[in-house]
């Protein structure tokens, strides 16, 4: 079968072949959709190969909030002076398969590609990131939170280009947790993962709190009941392990070729004590 | 198909090919560059490794629609006027080939971790793309160690 590829040299361009309604995939770094195209697991389709579009490329500050264009890829931010605000783009970009995957992986595909076992997505999640989808009608930003609706579901019609992502710049004291666990440090594909924030005061009382998981649900998950337990609340053991039961009840593991799900949710709750032990 | 124009290890070509073409297969079935393998076809084990515009990538995932005016090193290309690159001359005397699947994507990203070493905390990260089913990597790393000294 023969796929064929549509190259846009303009945002203009691009938006124009999205509206025309034959289906097109965007294209970003390629490093999923090869994939697929080699197991020949995709339907027919054509691709929208966005690499030559200037205006998805930018990563920069901008009042208050950093913005990553749709290509900026993994090893982008690694290199990048953004990664002392947000230093788990870092840890998460350096776990995502190795390096010659990070200098063509992009953040935004791993959004769109949609993979519950995404290493990127909860990062971004737990740092509020929205998202700016752009079509010939409308742009609109919605919170990357609320995108995911199901296995691979998300809140992105076909004629919706995603731009751009945006990262409210954290305020100080938040401290982050990143803890993939795969089968080896790298190359690997996480069978659960928890991606935290915490912002404590003096009395070790929680300000507020994200916790993002991988690979234990359909979709990235943010675990607002499990965060909502332990918001306003003095991180003593009890609660901890309060905690560690909660996120029980918030996942959904499955057994899979890489674990179990009775695996999956001992280590998982085994994360949530050791990220509110810090 | 289309008409993709690109350098490798410094020469100009152009080539006709369906725009999903894996690069691995222009570059062993268009141009002959067999020293870029296949090892796992799914971005899993290095053997595809090469160098495009400066950066490791894994040729089994880069469509050739994307290579247009790229800039590709090989590891034909890594040799400079017929002086191996300190990297094969320390894995020839160390012992880091056996069976030579992964050699060339080790080489590569040996030689990039030589260059940019401040990307990887060790020797153990910078090769962590690459899978060799010989050696058990130890002479692998005791290649690049030398060729770092």
């Amino acid at each position: 079968m023969s796929f064929e590829v549509v190259t846009p040299y303009s945002l203009d361009e691009a938006l124009d072949a999205l509206a025309s309604g034959e289906k097109l995939v965007p294209l970003a770094g390629a490093t999923d959709l090869m994939v697929y195209l080699e197991a020949g697991t995709l339907d027919p389709c054509s691709f929208l190969n966005l690499q030559e579009l200037g205006e998805l490329k930018p990563t920069l500050s901008v009042n208050g909030s950093v913005i990553l264009g749709a290509l900026t890829t993994y090893r982008d931010v690694r290199v990048s002076p953004i990664r002392e605000q947000f230093p788990m783009l870092a840890w998460a970009a350096r776990e995502v398969g190795a390096l010659a995957i990070q200098s063509r992986g992009t953040w935004a595909g791993n959004i769109a590609n949609a993979s519950p076992a995404a290493d990127g997505v909860p990062a971004l999640m737990a740092y509020d990131a929205e998202i700016d989808l752009l079509s010939k009608k409308e742009r609109r930003r919605v919170s990357l939170a609320k995108f995911y609706r199901g296995y691979k579901e998300m809140d992105r019609r076909p004629d919706e280009l995603i731009t751009a992502l945006h990262l409210p710049l954290p305020q100080p004291g938040w401290v982050d947790y990143y803890r993939k666990v795969g089968t080896r440090r790298f190359q690997a594909i996480s069978k659960t993962l928890l991606a935290g924030r915490i912002l404590l005061d003096a009395d070790r009382t929680v300000r507020d709190i994200r916790m993002v998981f991988a690979s234990v649900a359909p979709y990235t998950l943010r675990a607002v009941q499990t965060e909502a337990i332990v918001r306003g609340r003095e991180l003593t053991p009890e609660v901890i392990e309060e905690a560690a039961q909660a996120i029980q009840d918030e996942i959904h593991p499955i057994d899979d070729i890489r674990s179990t799900e009775t695996y999956r949710r001992r280590v998982t709750s085994n994360l949530v004590r050791d990220f509110l032990s810090l | 198909m289309m008409r993709v124009s690109f350098t490798v290890n410094g020469k100009d070509h152009e080539v006709a090919a369906q725009p999903m073409k894996r690069l691995l297969d222009v570059l062993r079935d268009d141009l002959a560059l067999t020293g870029v393998k296949e090892g796992c076809g799914e971005g899993e084990c290095g053997a595809c490794t090469v160098v495009m515009d400066g950066l490791l990538v894994l040729s089994c995932l880069v469509p050739v629609c994307q290579v247009e005016g790229k800039h590709i090193t090989t590891i034909e290309g890594l040799a400079a006027s017929g002086h191996l690159h300190t990297v094969q001359k320390a894995f020839l005397e160390n012992g880091g080939a056996q069976c030579g699947i992964c050699t060339p994507g080790m080489i590569l990203s040996a030689a990039y971790y030589l260059d940019h070493p401040d990307e990887a905390q060790d020797i153990r990260e910078a090769l962590a793309g690459n899978q060799c089913r010989c050696t058990g990597y130890t002479r692998i790393f005791e290649s690049i160690k030398a060729a770092s000294s």
